[in-house]
């Protein structure tokens, strides 16, 4: 099923708000990505289609707004904030600890596709770094434990989902289709 | 004392509709509908509120602006809030949504607006489903929607969500990007008053800003005027962070001096560790850094003209006395190098070298003719950009430079004892 049939209902409620459709795109490019995970040619078209736009001004958009994802990424992204503030209590020796934990660097995901991890600006939580976002959620006053704490979570989460349209999956066929695979990492 | 904006501290679940009535809420939209809209904008003229967002314009005579009897009018409340170190208006949007959602009917009200958009930025995400709850709950006790409280006024409001772009809070990139374009900056005029979202007349304010409306007509202006001092009236919303024992926001009356603010138990209560203070950034990574002499400065939107630098939209940060400005300066350049919009030469190239540099004399390469480079590219930005994050980008920079010069010439001769915030 494509996202324009999934969301048919949503899609309408969100064109409905505006009284020009092209200020749905935003929403309708955080509900594609939603749906597939990144922003996927699929995702562009279908949004375009959508909405009469031309698809390369969906391109320009993803490429100027960081929130939108042009690589797939780790079924939980983990952006840590390291940004002034937060470092200012401990938040780039907070990113080096999740990095080795998880046997990553940076913008790189985890092997079994389940974790990436992205450094971003301030996210307006300064007064409880170190903090992260995991897929936009906010996880405050964090520190090692905690931080184990959060990965056990979402490893059960995981597993009892059983990963649908496996995330290893996409990003190895994004890779085959001679992408370059910044993403797949094991530094 | 009670609050005035942070309610929610006071009066648990004000979020809900029910609670928020229980405590006076929406009695200030009742008495406006009461008045003419141009009675309405007088009231908020005479209590001298000025915009929350940092720039500090005269709310009421901002919404004077819009043209009388323009037929399609936009209010949209600027919820982008992305400047390093601020945080409140998430606070005020998730634990009390409604005094903001009524301080924006009343702005609707005063300029004829019939739409109001709540842009967010895209990280909001528990925020903004408190402020959706809250906006279904208005629909559903026609507080929103046709003939509000029974009277003539109609008003629609959505929710927006940005997608991760600092810029989108400059006003008219906001606007661009609320309109489905890249967020990018227009040049003024034309003003939003004038022609904004849609090419129609459109105020934009900040949420603080809007949130302390309610008040203002449920009290009047002199009740208002009475907090804080001439030039800067009412309350505040203080962001508080770094090297201090309790950072969050505090809600002070304006006039409160930053040294109070940052020992005081009932604020700050000090520095971890017993450690000295160095230096502060009173408006995030905006605004110039000042140094222990500016402490006794009052927070207001004049108090620190002496001092070289702005209070901004008061989010304050912290630094110990163990602190590199250096490593400062570089974590601030690189936030305006990744969020600068492109549109301009001065700041998307100036911005890329200014952190070369910065990298390269914090890690020990640098030289002497580094640092004269990265004073003349600083120099090049200033005052030539399109936007005021242009010349956000070099406070930083020249101001560590001013305060501090002996520890940009220590990395340079490669004798720094400070290594970033380690
Ligand atoms: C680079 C830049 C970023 C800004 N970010 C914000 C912001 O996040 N929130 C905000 O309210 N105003 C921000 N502003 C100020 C707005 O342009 C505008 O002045 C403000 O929203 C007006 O509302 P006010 O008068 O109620 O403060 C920013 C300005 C610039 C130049
Ligand atoms: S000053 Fe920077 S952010 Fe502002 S318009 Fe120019 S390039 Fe964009
Ligand atoms: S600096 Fe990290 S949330 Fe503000």
């Amino acid at each position: 099923m494509t996202f324009t049939e999934k969301y048919a209902a949503e899609i309408e409620g969100i064109i409905a708000r505006f009284p020009h459709k092209k200020s749905a795109v935003l929403p309708l490019m955080h509900l594609a990505q939603h749906y597939y995970g990144y922003m996927s040619d699929d995702a562009m078209r279908e949004v375009a289609a959508i909405l009469d736009l031309d698809p390369t001004h969906i391109l320009s958009l993803a490429g100027f707004y960081t929130l939108y994802y042009e690589e797939p990424v780790g079924k939980y992204v983990l952006e840590i904030c390291n940004d002034l503030a937060c470092a200012l209590r401990g938040a780039d020796q907070f990113v080096e600890m999740a990095c080795n934990k998880l046997e990553v660097g940076v913008d790189e995901t985890t092997a079994d596709g389940l974790f990436t991890i992205k450094t971003v600006m301030c996210l307006a939580a300064c007064d409880r770094a170190p903090m992260l976002q995991c897929n936009l959620k906010f996880e405050e006053h964090l520190d090692e434990a905690k931080f184990d704490a959060l990965l056990a979570r979402l490893r059960e989460q995981a597993a009892a989902e059983t990963i649908e349209t496996s995330v290893v999956e996409k990003i190895t066929a994004y890779a085959k289709s001679g992408n370059q695979v910044s993403v797949i990492g094991n530094r | 004392m009670a609050h005035i904006l942070l309610r929610h501290r006071d009066i648990e679940n004000i979020k809900k509709l029910d609670v928020y009535r229980q405590h006076g809420g929406y009695e200030a939209l009742k008495k406006a509908l009461t008045m003419t809209p141009a009675e309405v904008t007088n009231v908020v003229k005479a209590s001298g509120l000025r915009g929350r967002g940092g720039a500090g314009f005269p709310t009421g005579l901002k919404w004077t602006f819009i043209p009388k009897g323009a037929q399609e009018v936009y209010v949209t409340i600027n919820s982008d809030e992305s400047e390093m170190g601020t945080f409140k208006d998430r606070e005020l949007l998730e634990y009390n949504p409604h005094q903001v959602i009524e301080g924006a009917l009343i702005c609707a009200y005063a300029v004829g607006a019939k739409r109001i958009y709540n842009y967010m930025r895209g990280e909001f995400m528990d925020a903004g489903y408190a402020f959706e709850e809250a906006v279904q709950e208005c629909y559903a006790a026609g507080l929103l929607g046709e003939n509000i409280l029974g009277s003539d006024f109609s008003c629609d409001m959505a929710p927006y969500y940005g997608a991760g772009a600092y810029i989108c809070g400059e006003e008219t990139a906001l606007l661009n990007s609320l309109m489905g374009e890249l967020g990018q900056p227009w040049s003024k005029p034309p003003f939003p008053a004038i022609e904004g979202l849609y090419h129609k007349p459109t105020v934009v304010n900040n949420t603080e800003t809007l949130a302390n409306v309610p008040a203002i007509i449920s009290n009047g202006a002199d009740w208002y005027k009475s907090m804080g001092t001439e030039k800067s009236t009412g309350p505040k919303i203080v962001c508080l962070s770094g090297h201090v024992n309790k950072p969050g926001n505090y809600e002070v009356i304006m006039g409160l001096t930053y040294r109070e603010l940052i020992y005081d138990e009932q604020y700050g209560g000090g520095i971890p560790g017993g450690k000295k203070f160095k230096a502060m950034l009173p408006s995030g990574g905006s605004g110039p850094v000042v140094k222990e002499d500016a402490l006794d400065a009052p927070i207001t939107y004049e108090g620190l003209d002496k001092f070289g630098s702005v209070m901004g939209s008061a989010s304050v940060v912290i630094m110990d006395e163990t602190t590199d400005m250096v490593w400062m300066a570089m974590k601030c350049v690189h936030f305006f190098k990744h969020e600068s919009c492109g549109k301009c030469t001065p700041c998307r190239e100036g911005t890329y070298w200014m952190d070369q540099l910065l990298h390269k004399i914090y890690h020990g390469h640098g030289t002497a003719e580094d640092l004269r480079v990265l004073k003349s590219v600083a120099g090049q930005i200033g005052g030539r950009t399109l936007c005021a994050l242009g010349d956000f980008a070099i406070n930083p920079v020249l101001s560590t430079i001013r305060h501090f010069p002996e520890e940009y010439e220590a990395k340079v001769k490669g004798n720094s004892p400070l290594n970033g915030n380690r």
